[in-house]
């Protein structure tokens, strides 16, 4: 079986690797790239632990093929600290205790960082049918929407 | 399995029709994806047509209808401010499907091809008089997109045919379009009984319509006896019960946990009768 060479950029940097056709851009992110944020929680596009942005529109990396990403602008959870400083979501996910085992924590992220940029006062019903498609098993939802919440009102003070 | 990215839809053609074994489509792959990491169905040859050009375009024409590419995803549908004024149902009914995630991929023509009796977007597009273009080895096609699922997972293409564009009729004049799903849930679930409906009106008479039901037969549905129900009528009382017993009387589903045979059949009714309330009035040009 021949692999494909993909050419794409991740969180701004520009990276190469070889894939399988069967293998999803989750497998590459995490296999090849190193980048382990997303996880495989079920990997049928159900449970949003694998969210990431690509070409800024938020998609599941399970339910698409690594050989895809050729030439797209992938953003993972890596890529929302700027170096040691966190991201306004991040500072409010730990001030509200918004996740335990963190499992789903990377895809909220990504999930809640493109809801903002999409609309930037959301109302809770918005942020919570936005994030219905990321499931949490241990928190419960209020901590992660009280915290979405929270960085939405911080965000449009800021600017 | 062999990937190809075909730059035109002739060449995707060719792929299919000389590829031996099991050939999918490729666009959002929400389906496609699902079926081949489950190992229910592993294509021997994946076509990816998202690097055709302009299959992500929504073009609306000059005579006020519309051609979706088939890689238009449900994010830009719900983001298209023309196309949802146009056709609110069509538009709505893609948009239940799935998470956020789900929308960023998904697309009309997967959802039609991948020939789910339950597929939410398929009764508003039947409702809606949508027709789908094809091209294969004998050349181009246009279909109305009732004429595309076959049974529960099979369609009526043939080898080598692909779907390549969705065309939505002008909205028109005091037209309206609705619909509406059941399922146990608010979000992130599956149709137990779906219904789409597209009318006009003349004045406050109903002068055409199309109804369309999901989830209670081996295919979506269109059924005639529905919109004869209210043809001619003001979507009264007397029109909005004829409409529900034709549509019960129309319903041939499955017992399955979502919802057993009886509950589907007396859904299928209330569900009509709502989403013609709707149509009806977005036809007038009311907020619904």
């Amino acid at each position: 079986m021949s692999k494909f060479h993909v050419s794409t950029t991740v969180n701004g940097d520009a990276v190469e690797y070889l894939c399988d056709p069967r293998e999803t851009l989750l497998d590459c992110l995490r296999d090849k790239l190193n980048l382990t944020g997303a996880k495989e929680g079920c990997g049928t596009g159900d449970c949003g632990a694998c969210s990431v942005s690509v070409d800024g529109r938020l998609v599941c990396s399970c339910l698409m093929l690594g050989v895809e990403a050729e030439g797209k602008q992938i953003d993972t959870v890596e890529g929302i600290a700027e170096g040691d400083v966190l991201h306004p979501l991040q500072k409010n996910f730990i001030e509200h205790a918004a996740l335990q085992c963190g499992v789903c924590t990377p895809g909220i992220l990504v999930a809640a960082k493109s809801l903002l940029e999409k609309n930037p006062s959301p109302t809770e019903e918005e942020a919570r049918y936005w994030l219905a498609g990321n499931l949490c098993r241990c928190t419960g939802y209020d901590k992660i929407i009280r915290a979405v919440m929270e960085t939405a009102e911080e965000l449009r003070e800021a600017s | 399995m062999d990937y190809h990215s075909p730059a035109s839809f002739a060449e995707a053609s060719a792929l299919a029709a000389n590829a031996t074994g099991i050939t999918r489509f490729l666009a959002g792959g929400t389906d496609v994806l699902v079926q081949l990491r489950s190992e229910l169905v592993t294509p021997d040859t994946l076509i990816d047509i998202k690097k055709i050009d302009g299959v992500s375009d929504i073009t609306r024409n000059v005579d006020g209808s519309w051609t979706l590419g088939v890689a238009a995803t449900g994010a830009e549908m719900s983001e298209h401010p023309e196309l949802s004024g146009d056709w609110p149902g069509v538009v709505e009914a893609m948009d239940l499907i799935g998470s956020t995630q789900v929308q960023g991929r998904a697309t009309l023509t997967g959802n039609l091809c991948n020939g789910s009796p339950a597929a939410d977007s398929v009764p508003a597009m039947v409702a809606a008089g949508v027709t789908v273009t094809i091209t294969g080895p004998d050349g181009n096609r246009t279909i109305a997109a009732e004429g595309i699922p076959a049974s529960p997972g099979k369609t009526t293409l043939t080898k080598g045919e692909v779907v390549t564009a969705v065309n939505i009729p002008a909205r028109g004049e005091n037209g309206g379009d609705a619909y509406l799903r059941f399922i146990p849930r608010t979000e992130m679930d599956i149709a137990v009984v779906g219904v789409g409906v597209s009318l006009r009106l003349d004045g406050d008479t109903i002068t055409e319509a199309r109804v369309s039901l999901g989830a209670v037969a081996p295919t979506v549905l269109l059924v005639d006896d529905c919109a004869k129900a209210i043809i001619g009528s003001t979507l009264d009382d007397v029109a909005l019960d004829a409409l529900a017993a034709a549509a019960s009387a129309a319903c041939n589903p499955i017992d399955d946990k979502r919802g057993t045979i009886e509950f589907r059949t007396e859904v299928a009714g209330v569900l009509a009768k709502r989403a013609a309330k709707i149509a009806y009035a977005r036809a007038k040009g009311e907020q619904a």
